[in-house]
C-alpha cells in the first residue's frame, strides 16, 4: 500500500475507532490503577462521535478534512484531558492544510508529526512525563526514520515504537495528569493514554496489512 | 458489583438535570443543545461560569443561582466538559461584561476551559479564570499550581458569586475570587471507594479497617494508608496538617467547611466539626462561619475533608452576602 486515499483514510479512521471502542474495558482497568478509571469510557465515547461524523462524510475527497473532522468530533464531545489531547492528535496536523485527495508515506508522516507537535503545544508534556507522548513521539520518530513508501512498513515501525514507548511508561513517575500526585506509587503501571496511543497505531497498522493483503489478492 | 439507581450510565448527567429542572425549573433552565445549566434571567453583570465533571453533586451544577454562578457546564462523570459545552454555556449568560470562570485545577478542566476561553475571545467575549487548588495533599506548597481543587470550590464560588453580583468589573471580580482561592486550603480522608456509574468495580478499594489520608475527590490515591483512628484523632490529623500548611494562628479569622464525600453521614461530619471547633477555639482562631455538609462529593465515596478559608474584611464582606440555589443558600 503506497497511497492513502480519502476513501482509505475514512475506512482507516473507522477501523481505528472500532478497535479503540473494543478496548474500553482494558483501558478503563489500566486507568483505574493510577487514575480515576474514566479513560476507556472517554475514548470509547470520542471514537463513537468520530465514527458518527465520518459516516456523514462518505465520498469526501480530502484526507486532511477527514482527520480534522474526526479530531474535532472527539475534542468537542469527550471532555477531560483526553478529549483535547486525542482530538488534537488527529486534527492538529490536518488543520489549515490545502485539501489533498491522497497521501503518500511522507505526507502521512508529516500529518502525524503535526499532530504530535500540536499535542505538545497544548498539553506541554515531553517524553518521560508518563503520558501519551511517551508512545506518540517514538512512533512519529520511527515514521520519520522509515525509508521508502510502504504504509505497512511505515505503520509497522510506528506500532513497534509506540508499543515500546507505552511499555516504558511503567518505569516512569508521572509529571502530568492525575497520576502525578501518586509519585512513585505510579511505578509499574502503564499510562492509559500511552496505551491508547499504541492501540491507535496498532489499528492503523492492522488496517494497512489487511488492505495490502486485499491488494495482493487482486 | 456496585448497585446504583440508574437507567443507562451514559444518560446519568442528562437525566439528573431533567429531574433537577422538574423540581427547580422556575429559576433555572438548560442551555440548549449542551450539558449546561443557566439562570433563567440573564443579569446585567459579569457572568460567573463554573463547571467540571458530573458526579460531585451538588457541585458544580447545583451552585447556579442568585449570588452564586450564572451558569455551569457539566461534563460526564468525573470528566471535564468539552470546549463547545463551555462556550455555549458561557454565551448563554454573557451580558456583555465578560465571563469569570471558576473551576477545579485538573489537567482536563484546564485544557478544555482554556480552549473555550480562546474560542470566546475570538467571538469578542473577554474571560478571566480562577483555578481552585486547595488540596494540600496533592503537591507541596512550592508547586501549588499542581494542586487539585476539592471542597475549596465552595468558598471560591460563593465569594466569586457575591463579587460579580455586587457589580464588580471582570478584573476586580477576578482579583477577589483569586484572593479567596489563595486563602483556602483543604485536606481529605477516604474511608471507602466509589464506582463510576456503569462500572462494576470501585475506583479504589481499601483493606478492612484502613483509610487513605489525603486522597482526591476522584479517588486519586493520597499520601498514605493508615488504620482508622477515632473521630477526634482523625480530625486532629487533618487540622494539624492544615495549621502547618496555612500558618493560621491566634487572631486569624477563618471560615471552615467539613465536607462529606458522599456516603459519610451528617452525624459523622458533625462529630468531626465538634473537634474542629475545639481545636480552633483552643488555638485562639476566630471563627467567622462553619459549614458542615456534603457539598463536593465523589459519588458514594466515604470520607470527608476539612477546608480553612482565611478571611480579611473584604472576603468576609462578600462571604456574608446572601445567596440562594436549591442546594445552597446563605
Amino acid at each position: 500500500m503506497e497511497r492513502l486515499t480519502a476513501a482509505d483514510a475514512r475506512e482507516l479512521l473507522l477501523y481505528v475507532a472500532d478497535r479503540v471502542i473494543e478496548s474500553k474495558p482494558y483501558l478503563t482497568e489500566m486507568d483505574r490503577a493510577i487514575g480515576d478509571g474514566d479513560h476507556g469510557i472517554a475514548m470509547a465515547l470520542g471514537m463513537g462521535k468520530a465514527r458518527e461524523t465520518l459516516q456523514t462524510l462518505e465520498g469526501g475527497s480530502d484526507v486532511y478534512r477527514l482527520f480534522c473532522e474526526a479530531g474535532m468530533a472527539m475534542m468537542m464531545s469527550m471532555g477531560g484531558a483526553s478529549g483535547v489531547i486525542f482530538g488534537t492528535l488527529f486534527s492538529g496536523g490536518a488543520k489549515g492544510r490545502s485539501p489533498s485527495p491522497a497521501l503518500d508515506c511522507a505526507a502521512f508522516t508529516e500529518l502525524m508529526a503535526g499532530g504530535l507537535s500540536a499535542v505538545q503545544r497544548r498539553g506541554g508534556a515531553h517524553v518521560g512525563d508518563k503520558t501519551m507522548v511517551d508512545a506518540l513521539q517514538p512512533a512519529v520518530e520511527a515514521m520519520e526514520a522509515f525509508p521508502g513508501n510502504d504504509f505497512c512498513g511505515l505503520l509497522g515501525a510506528a506500532e513497534k515504537a509506540a508499543r515500546a514507548g507505552a511499555e516504558s511508561t511503567r518505569n516512569l513517575v508521572a509529571r502530568f495528569g492525575r497520576a502525578k500526585s501518586l509519585g512513585e506509587r505510579a511505578l509499574g503501571h502503564m499510562d492509559a493514554g500511552a496505551a491508547s496511543t499504541h492501540i491507535i497505531f496498532r489499528a492503523m497498522r492492522d488496517f494497512c496489512v489487511r488492505r495490502g493483503g486485499q491488494e495482493d489478492g487482486k | 458489583m456496585t448497585k446504583k439507581i440508574l437507567n443507562s450510565p451514559a444518560a446519568c448527567p442528562s437525566q439528573m438535570l431533567d429531574g433537577f429542572l422538574a423540581a427547580h425549573g422556575g429559576t433555572c433552565e438548560r442551555v440548549p443543545g449542551v450539558s449546561g445549566l443557566r439562570v433563567r434571567q440573564v443579569r446585567d453583570k459579569v457572568a460567573l461560569v463554573i463547571g467540571g465533571g458530573s458526579g460531585h453533586e451538588p457541585m458544580f451544577t447545583f451552585f447556579v443561582g442568585d449570588g452564586l454562578a450564572d451558569a455551569a457546564a457539566a461534563g460526564n462523570v468525573f470528566a471535564s466538559p468539552d470546549p463547545n459545552t463551555i462556550v455555549q454555556t458561557a454565551r448563554a449568560v454573557d451580558a456583555g461584561k465578560g465571563v469569570l470562570f471558576v473551576y477545579g485545577n485538573y489537567s482536563g478542566d484546564n485544557l478544555n476551559f482554556d480552549i473555550a476561553a480562546e474560542m470566546l475571545e475570538e467571538m469578542g467575549v473577554p474571560t478571566r479564570t480562577v483555578r481552585v487548588w486547595d488540596d494540600v495533599a496533592s503537591a507541596p506548597a512550592q508547586r501549588i499550581k499542581d494542586r487539585r481543587g476539592i471542597a475549596g470550590d465552595l468558598f471560591v464560588i460563593k465569594i466569586a458569586g457575591a463579587a460579580t453580583a455586587a457589580g464588580l468589573s471582570l478584573d476586580e471580580a477576578w482579583r477577589v475570587a483569586a484572593k479567596a482561592r489563595d486563602g483556602v486550603f483543604s485536606i481529605g480522608v477516604g474511608l471507602a471507594g466509589a464506582a463510576i456509574p456503569g462500572e462494576s468495580e470501585p475506583i479504589f478499594t481499601l483493606p478492612e479497617g484502613e483509610i487513605e489520608f489525603g486522597l482526591g475527590i476522584h479517588g486519586e490515591p493520597g499520601i498514605r494508608r493508615m488504620p482508622l483512628p477515632g473521630a477526634d484523632e482523625l480530625t486532629d490529623l487533618l487540622v494539624d496538617t492544615l495549621f502547618a500548611e496555612t500558618g493560621v494562628s491566634a487572631g486569624d479569622r477563618v471560615c471552615t467547611c467539613v465536607n462529606g464525600l458522599g456516603s459519610t453521614t451528617l452525624m459523622e461530619l458533625y462529630i468531626m466539626n465538634r473537634r474542629l471547633r475545639q481545636r480552633l477555639d483552643c488555638a485562639g482562631v476566630e471563627i467567622h462561619d462553619m459549614q458542615v455538609g456534603s457539598y463536593v462529593t465523589s459519588q458514594e465515596m466515604a470520607g470527608a475533608s476539612i477546608s480553612l478559608l482565611r478571611l480579611d474584611g473584604e472576603l468576609a464582606g462578600y462571604f456574608d452576602r446572601p445567596c440562594s440555589s436549591p442546594h445552597y443558600r446563605r
